[in-house]
C-alpha cells in the first residue's frame, strides 16, 4: 500500500495500460468480426454464423487456430529480421493508442489523487508523438517483405514503403491546418478548443472549417494503413498476399492485429482532430443525452432478446441470452446518473470511432483497388497539392487577421 | 538508482551498441536497423534532457523518413552481403588509438564546459524547451540560417534530379 501511495503515476499508468491493452485486444478481435459481418452483408452473404450466435465467438476460434498452427520460418529467410518484423508492427501499432485521451481529463482516476482516468499519457506534443510512432510503423511491413527472401513479399514490402513515404507527407500536411486552428499539439487542448456551437446547435468541430483537410486526411490515412482501395502491398491478385506471404501461425496474426490497431489509431486521430474527440455533438442544455449510452444498450438488449426467442435454436439461444443479459444489466448501470456522467466522454469517443471504422469497412466493400501508377500520381499530383493549398489558405486566415487565435 | 538514470543507462548502452553494430554488420539491412536503433535511443535521451519536440522530430525525420528511404533503396537494389577487405595497417595501429583519444578529448571538453556542468546539475532543459519557444527562436533569431539550409537542400534535390536525368 505504501508503494502505491508513493508512486501514484507509476501505479496508475500500469493499471491503465493493462486495462487499455485488454480493451484494445478485444476490440481488435471483434473488429475482424465486424468487418467480416459487414462485408458479408454488403455482398449479400451471412458471414461468420456458426461459431457462437451470429458468429460472435469466431474471433476466439480464429485466435486459437492461429496459436496452434505450425510456425514455419522459411530456411532462406533472415531469421532475426523475420522474427522482429511482426513484433515491431504490432508493438508500434499498440503504442500509438496509449497517447489517445478517451475521455475528459477532469475525470479522476479512482483512489489516486491527481491522476487522469481516461488517458495513459497526456503528452504536451501528443500529435507529434503519434506521428513519430506511426512513421516507424513502416518498418514492420518493409522488413517483413525483405526478410522473407522471396519475390512476392519483396514486391509487397517495396510497394508499401514507397506508398507510405508518399502518403505520409499528405497525411502530415492535412493535419497542420487543425494544429494552426488549435494552436497546440496536445490532444486534450485540441479537443477542448472545439467546444461551442455554430447557430446554437451545430458543434464547432474542426471538420467544418477544415473539411478539405479532413478529406485529405481520410484518404491519406486509408493509404497509410494499407486498406482498400490502397492495399497494393498485399494485392492478392498480383502478389499472393504481399509482404506477409511467407508468414504463418501467430506471426501472421500479429500483422493482422497490427493492421487493425493502425486502423483504430487513425480513426482515433480523425475523431480527435476533426470531430471533437470526447465532446458530445449535442448542446449541454439537452440533459437527456446523459442517458443515451444506457438507453442504447437497453435497446440493443431488447433486440437481442427478441432475436433469441424468435431466431435462435439450441446452444446459440443460450449464448445470445447471455449477451442479452449483459446488455440489459450494463444498460441499467449506465442509466445510473453518476455512472452516466463519467462514461459520457468515452461513449461519444467510441461512437465516433465506430462510425469512422464503419466507413473504412464500407469502402472496402465498395471500391476496387487502385493501379500502382494511379496510386502514386494520385498521392503526389492531387492529394499533396490540395492539402498544401488547404494549409496555405488556413495560414492566410491567421496572417490577415480574419480570425482570432484561440 | 533513479528511474531517469536507469533509462539513460539503457539508452546510452543501446546507442553505443547500435553504433558498433552498424559498422560491424555485414548485411546492409542490419546496418540500417542498427542505425535506426541509434536514432531512437538518441531520441529517448533528448526526452530525458527535457526536449520532447526535438525527440519527436528526431524520430519522424531521421528514423521515420530518411532511414525508410535507406531501407527502401537497399531493398530495391537487393544488395548482397558486403565483402570485407583486410584492414589497412594504418587504420589498425594508428586509427583506433587516435579514435579513442578523440573520444576522451570530447568527453573531457564536455565535462568541463559550462553546458556540460549545467546538464549534469539538471539545470539545462528548463530554458527553452517548449515548441513555441523553439519556433520563435528558429523563425526570428535564426531565420537566415534556417532559410539558407532549406535552399541548400533544394539545390541538393535539383542536383540529384539532374544526375538521374542524364542516363
Amino acid at each position: 500500500m505504501e508503494f502505491i501511495s508513493q508512486h501514484p503515476v507509476l501505479v496508475a499508468s500500469i493499471v491503465k495500460i493493462a486495462v487499455l491493452l485488454f480493451i484494445v485486444m478485444t476490440a481488435l478481435a471483434y473488429l475482424t468480426w465486424m468487418e467480416r459481418k459487414l462485408i458479408a452483408h454488403i455482398q449479400s452473404r451471412w458471414g461468420p454464423y456458426y461459431v457462437g450466435a451470429h458468429g460472435l465467438l469466431q474471433p476466439l476460434a480464429d485466435g486459437l487456430k492461429f496459436l496452434f498452427k505450425e510456425d514455419v520460418t522459411p530456411p532462406v529467410a533472415d531469421r532475426l529480421v523475420y522474427t522482429l518484423a511482426p513484433f515491431l508492427a504490432l508493438t508500434l501499432g499498440l503504442t500509438a493508442i496509449a497517447l489517445i485521451p478517451f475521455g475528459p481529463p477532469s475525470i479522476p482516476f479512482p483512489f489516486l489523487r491527481g491522476q487522469e482516468a481516461f488517458s495513459v499519457a497526456d503528452v504536451s506534443i501528443g500529435l507529434l508523438f503519434v506521428f513519430a510512432i506511426t512513421s516507424i510503423g513502416v518498418y514492420g511491413v518493409a522488413l517483413a517483405g525483405w526478410s522473407s527472401n522471396s519475390k512476392y513479399p519483396l514486391m509487397g514490402g517495396l510497394r508499401s514503403s514507397a506508398q507510405m513515404i508518399s502518403y505520409e507527407v499528405s497525411l502530415t500536411m492535412s493535419v497542420v491546418g487543425v494544429v494552426l486552428l488549435a494552436g497546440t499539439f496536445n490532444f486534450n487542448e485540441i479537443i477542448s478548443g472545439q467546444q461551442g456551437y455554430y447557430l446554437h446547435f451545430i458543434p464547432r468541430w474542426h471538420v467544418v472549417p477544415q473539411i478539405v483537410g479532413f478529406l485529405c486526411y481520410l484518404t491519406a490515412a486509408i493509404a497509410e494503413t494499407n486498406r482498400i482501395p490502397f492495399d497494393l502491398p498485399e494485392a492478392e491478385t498480383e502478389l499472393v498476399a504481399g509482404f506477409h506471404t511467407e508468414y504463418s501461425s501467430f506471426k501472421f496474426a500479429m500483422f493482422f492485429m497490427a493492421e487493425y490497431a493502425n486502423m483504430i489509431t487513425v480513426s482515433c486521430l480523425a475523431t480527435i482532430l476533426f470531430f471533437g474527440g470526447w465532446l458530445s455533438p449535442f448542446p449541454e442544455r439537452w440533459a437527456w443525452q446523459l442517458f443515451l449510452p444506457g438507453a442504447g444498450l437497453i435497446l440493443l438488449g431488447i433486440y437481442c432478446a427478441y432475436d433469441t426467442l424468435a431466431e435462435m435454436r439450441g446452444i446459440a439461444r443460450i449464448q445470445l441470452s447471455v449477451v442479452t443479459l449483459l446488455c440489459l444489466v450494463g444498460g441499467a448501470i449506465c442509466l445510473y446518473p453518476p455512472v452516466a456522467a463519467v462514461i459520457q466522454g468515452p461513449f461519444w469517443f467510441t461512437t465516433k470511432i465506430l462510425i469512422i471504422l464503419f466507413f473504412y469497412i464500407w469502402l472496402r466493400g465498395t471500391l476496387p483497388r487502385f493501379r500502382y501508377d494511379q496510386l502514386m500520381s494520385f498521392g503526389w499530383k492531387l492529394l499533396l497539392p490540395v492539402s498544401l493549398a488547404n494549409l496555405v489558405v488556413t495560414a492566410a486566415y491567421f496572417v490577415f487577421g480574419w480570425v482570432k487565435h484561440g | 538508482m533513479s528511474l531517469p538514470f536507469l533509462i539513460f543507462a539503457i539508452c546510452a548502452i543501446l546507442a553505443v551498441a547500435g553504433a558498433i553494430l552498424l559498422i560491424a554488420a555485414k548485411e546492409p539491412i542490419h546496418s540500417a536497423l542498427a542505425l535506426i536503433l541509434v536514432m531512437i535511443s538518441l531520441a529517448v535521451l533528448y526526452l530525458l534532457l527535457g526536449a520532447p519536440f526535438i525527440a519527436a522530430v528526431q524520430i519522424i525525420v531521421y528514423a521515420g523518413a530518411i532511414m525508410v528511404l535507406f531501407v527502401f533503396v537497399i531493398m530495391l537494389l537487393n544488395m548482397g552481403v558486403e565483402e570485407r577487405t583486410n584492414f589497412s595497417k594504418l587504420a589498425k595501429y594508428a586509427g583506433v588509438p587516435l579514435g579513442v583519444l578523440l573520444l576522451f578529448a570530447i568527453a573531457h571538453f564536455l565535462a568541463h564546459s559550462s553546458a556540460g556542468t549545467a546538464i549534469a546539475n539538471g539545470a539545462a532543459g528548463t530554458a527553452s524547451s517548449s515548441t513555441r519557444d523553439l519556433s520563435t527562436q528558429l523563425f526570428q533569431q535564426y531565420l537566415f540560417p534556417f532559410e539558407a539550409t532549406s535552399i541548400l537542400i533544394l539545390v541538393a534535390v535539383l542536383g540529384a534530379l539532374v544526375l538521374a536525368r542524364k542516363e
